[in-house]
């Protein structure tokens, strides 16, 4: 019963990471790529981890605490790598995107990836000569 | 100096050290006393280094609606995972329809932003892309969406109207 459990849950997460995968594969545009890792991976690692805590505290009767660690680990790093790939894709391609982008207000405020970056000076970081 | 000053300063973060000294024990999987004084030990000198980094947190007014607010997000990222895959697979990717979201923000308290932002990227379908120079307002790429407006708007009532309650900002 509990190997039929953890069968069905590695099914679905193995379903769920491959879809990710085709996502990045199929879809034409960078932004719309960047959807699908940090997705449809997330059903996918968790069917995995699931499985690992029904496994080894079910079949094998050592409960393990690990699991929930890798979970929170993902939560924690995924959105801030896609927020660097998404920033990093919006500086590269400022020339062809920042006009199609909307603003962010009614005032003559900019996204934070066109302001300019301040002056070293200001921190002190520039070595004064 | 009084006790609360010397525990503001000893301990910055309690809620961040309890997690550190969770996570340490977890780590080792083991129950151990030696293990839950490491982490003591972990938990107490990582907070004070990033005392400087990290000088104000913004206390949580409310943690009924921090629990309710992690439950909503956690069956949101189920469900709308299996939309994602829905859109992925069975629908030609040339009849996507992505565009750009701007999601004006009333919340203030920057770490609150930063879990908002977080909550966009994971929960499927967005994911946030900068924050306008001043804070005002999040730039959100839509992997599908047919109204944009409904889109913000359920953005805004789902998780932005719950952490204000989180943060205590819906008082002042």
């Amino acid at each position: 019963m509990a190997d039929m459990l953890v069968a069905a849950l590695l099914l679905v997460g193995a379903f769920f990471g491959l879809v990710g995968s085709w996502g990045l594969v199929r879809l034409p545009q960078t932004m719309q790529r960047l959807h699908t890792p940090t997705k449809a991976t997330t059903l996918g690692v968790g069917g995995v981890l699931l499985a690992s805590i029904v496994y080894f505290g079910g079949v094998r009767g050592e409960w393990s605490i690990h699991e929930l660690l890798v979970t929170l680990f993902l939560f924690l790093t995924a959105p801030v790598s896609a927020l660097m790939l998404a920033r990093a894709w919006l500086h590269r391609e400022r020339e062809r995107v920042r006009a199609t982008l909307p603003r962010p207000g009614a005032s003559g405020v900019d996204w934070g990836v066109y302001q300019p970056i301040p002056e070293e000076a200001e921190h002190g970081a520039a070595p004064k000569r | 100096m009084s006790v609360r000053a010397r525990l503001r300063r000893w301990l910055p973060h309690p809620v961040l050290s309890l997690a550190l000294i969770l996570a340490w024990v977890a780590l080792q999987n083991e129950f151990a006393a030696a293990h839950w004084l490491m982490g003591a030990i972990v938990g107490v000198v990582i907070p004070r280094l990033l005392r400087p980094f990290w000088p104000d947190p913004p206390p949580v007014r409310s943690w009924r609606a921090a629990l309710a607010y992690a439950a909503v997000v956690l069956w949101d990222i189920a469900k709308a995972n299996v939309q994602v895959a829905g859109w992925v697979l069975l629908r030609r990717p040339e009849t996507l329809r992505s565009s750009w979201l701007v999601v004006p923000l009333e919340l203030r308290v920057p770490e609150a932003i930063t879990l908002l932002a977080g909550t966009i990227t994971m929960t499927p379908g967005t994911v946030s892309c900068d924050l306008a120079a001043d804070g005002s307002a999040l730039l959100v790429h839509c992997l599908h969406t047919k109204d944009a407006a409904a889109t913000v708007a359920e953005i805004k009532a789902r998780y932005e109207a719950r952490l204000m309650r989180m943060f205590g900002e819906d008082e002042s």
